[in-house]
């Protein structure tokens, strides 16, 4: 699903890599957590999959793609197969919710059959049926990031990215947001997560990969958080 | 492709940024009726230069007794003379089309006609008026052949192209005209360089849209079409304006003033303005869309 051969990134305007001689592999199904620090390379790691960034040396295989070697027309392809969730939600706040779900199908062309037939489904697995007529600024936080999610998951990515999703909501509604990733990771589609959530990781008991300074410096299958110090 | 959403994000766009789009509409509409009105005058040129050069004749003058210049030094042309000079100028065709000899006579006559309403006819005698060869090209840009023929020889006072005088006049409008597209290539510069920035308020006023189009994957094309159809939108409309614009000149100052003021000439058609008119919706369309591409390059990447 993932493979990273030895991946090393130096952004530009800096001296030290933001990830550095990381290999690793992620099979289709897993669950994987992200952790670190800020400023280890998670973020770095997520833009590499998802061909944000091209890395300096090493090799980056997605979805059974050498990204290295994908051209850019191929790119909507690849990212058309993955789900993207952020900490900031990045929602259309002019839109109401089937509305921001319906438009990442209408972008990639979609028929109006096709989409009013699998919003109110996919609304339905993040528990927003009804509510699909409220605007963002209507709904609380963890019902916001439920509409992303819902829009990540709406064309049924074989992989789910979530950058930090918790990292703005309260506990409680975290625990809410993880069970419903942890549901779509249950229906087939591979997730990877970076968060700084102890708790979360703690709870889980998935397979963790951590970063530090842009090394790999763990990688455990059913880990916890702070394990390494 | 989504017709509707397409349709709907282009008419969101052209709302959203209204200013922008009237300021857009307005460059392209005043630059491209100076390039319309440019190219206007160059076929005004074209269609009097038709005109006038079928009419235009090279008068070679043939020297009389009252003539003072060098070659007529010996007095009035003889007829040895002057049938020389007939013969070499039918021994010059197919240059030379046509050969018309106006004795002193005739060409009284012609006076008399031309200035029938002016006291000057009483003081002209027919003897005043030189008798003249009227000879007519098939290239008339071939004058100087003739002129380096004639010119000097004796018996003829005077070689005289009426193509000159004419194309003191054309080389007028020509710089008119030469005036005229060079503020309408500066005006389209800065037409185009509004749009690059319109283009690029445009993509960063929608920023949070394309973003989140990249990351579900949406196509580059599909991501820039909004914004390349509203700058092609915007130049159409302007270039609508520019030929309405056009159809005024034509309606009011050419039909309306030129014409009934200069009747002995002849003036652009409706077919002049129906030619440049889809030229100036080309251009338009063309550059904005050029200007919004190469932009959108820049600023919507994937």
């Amino acid at each position: 699903m993932i493979l990273f051969d030895d991946v090393t990134k130096t952004y530009a305007s800096q001296n030290r890599p933001a990830l550095d001689g990381v290999s690793l592999e992620i099979e289709k199904g897993e669950f994987v957590f992200l952790v670190g620090p800020s400023g280890s390379g998670k973020s770095t790691f997520l833009r590499l999959v998802l061909r944000e960034e091209r890395p300096n040396s090493g090799q980056v295989w997605v979805l059974g793609k050498d990204l290295n070697r994908l051209s850019n027309w191929k790119i909507p392809t690849l990212r058309r197969q993955i789900g993207t969730v952020f900490q900031d939600f990045r929602l259309l706040p002019n839109k109401s919710v089937f509305e921001n779900v319906a438009f990442a199908l209408e972008v990639i062309g979609k028929p109006r059959s096709h989409i009013r037939k699998v919003v109110p489904e996919v609304l339905e697995v993040v528990g927003l049926q009804d509510k699909m007529e409220r605007r963002p600024d209507e709904l609380s936080g963890g019902e916001q990031q439920r509409v992303a999610i819902a829009r990540a998951f709406v064309n049924r990515p074989l992989l789910l990215i979530a950058d930090e999703p918790t990292g703005n909501l309260d506990p409680t509604t975290s625990v809410g947001i993880m069970k419903l990733l942890d549901r779509i990771n249950r229906l087939g589609t591979t997730v990877i997560m970076s968060t700084h959530d102890a708790q979360i990781v703690d709870q889980m008991r998935r397979r963790v990969i951590e970063l530090e300074t842009g090394h790999l410096v763990r990688d455990q299958t059913r880990g916890v958080y702070g394990f390494a110090r | 492709m989504r017709a509707t959403f397409v349709t709907s994000e282009v008419g969101a766009g052209l709302r959203r940024n209204l200013t922008m789009t009237f300021a857009v509409i307005i460059t392209v509409a005043v630059s491209l009726a100076l390039f319309g009105v440019s190219l206007l005058v160059r076929a005004q040129v074209t269609t009097m230069q038709d005109f006038w050069y079928d009419k235009v004749e090279v008068s070679i003058f043939l020297c009389s007794r009252s003539s003072d210049a060098a070659s007529c030094a010996s007095g009035a042309v003889t007829d040895a003379q002057r049938d020389q000079i007939r013969a070499d100028l039918e021994s010059l065709r197919p240059l030379v089309e046509e050969v018309y000899y106006e004795s002193k006579t005739e060409a009284y006559e012609r006076f008399q006609e031309q200035f029938a309403n002016s006291p000057i006819v009483e003081n002209v005698t027919e003897e005043a008026l030189p008798e003249s060869f009227r000879v007519k090209l098939s290239d008339p840009t071939q004058y100087d052949v003739v002129a380096s023929a004639f010119a000097g020889r004796p018996g003829i006072e005077q070689v005289n192209d009426q193509r000159q005088i004419l194309d003191q006049f054309f080389r007028l409008l020509n710089g008119l005209q030469a005036i005229a597209l060079l503020i309408a290539i500066v005006m389209l510069v800065v037409t185009v360089l509004l749009i690059v920035n319109t283009m690029r308020v445009a993509a960063f006023s929608r920023r949070r849209e394309t973003g989140i189009m990249r990351l579900v994957g949406a196509s580059n094309f599909y991501i820039q079409l909004p914004f390349l159809l509203e700058a092609a939108v915007a130049a159409a409309l302007g270039a609508g304006l520019a030929i309405l614009g056009l159809v005024a000149v034509k309606v009011f100052v050419i039909d309306g003033v030129l014409v009934p003021s200069f009747q002995f000439t002849a003036f652009v058609g409706w077919d002049a303005v129906l030619a440049i008119a889809p030229i100036l919706l080309l251009v338009g369309v063309a550059l904005a869309s050029l200007a919004a591409f190469l932009t959108l390059r820049k600023y919507l990447r994937v």
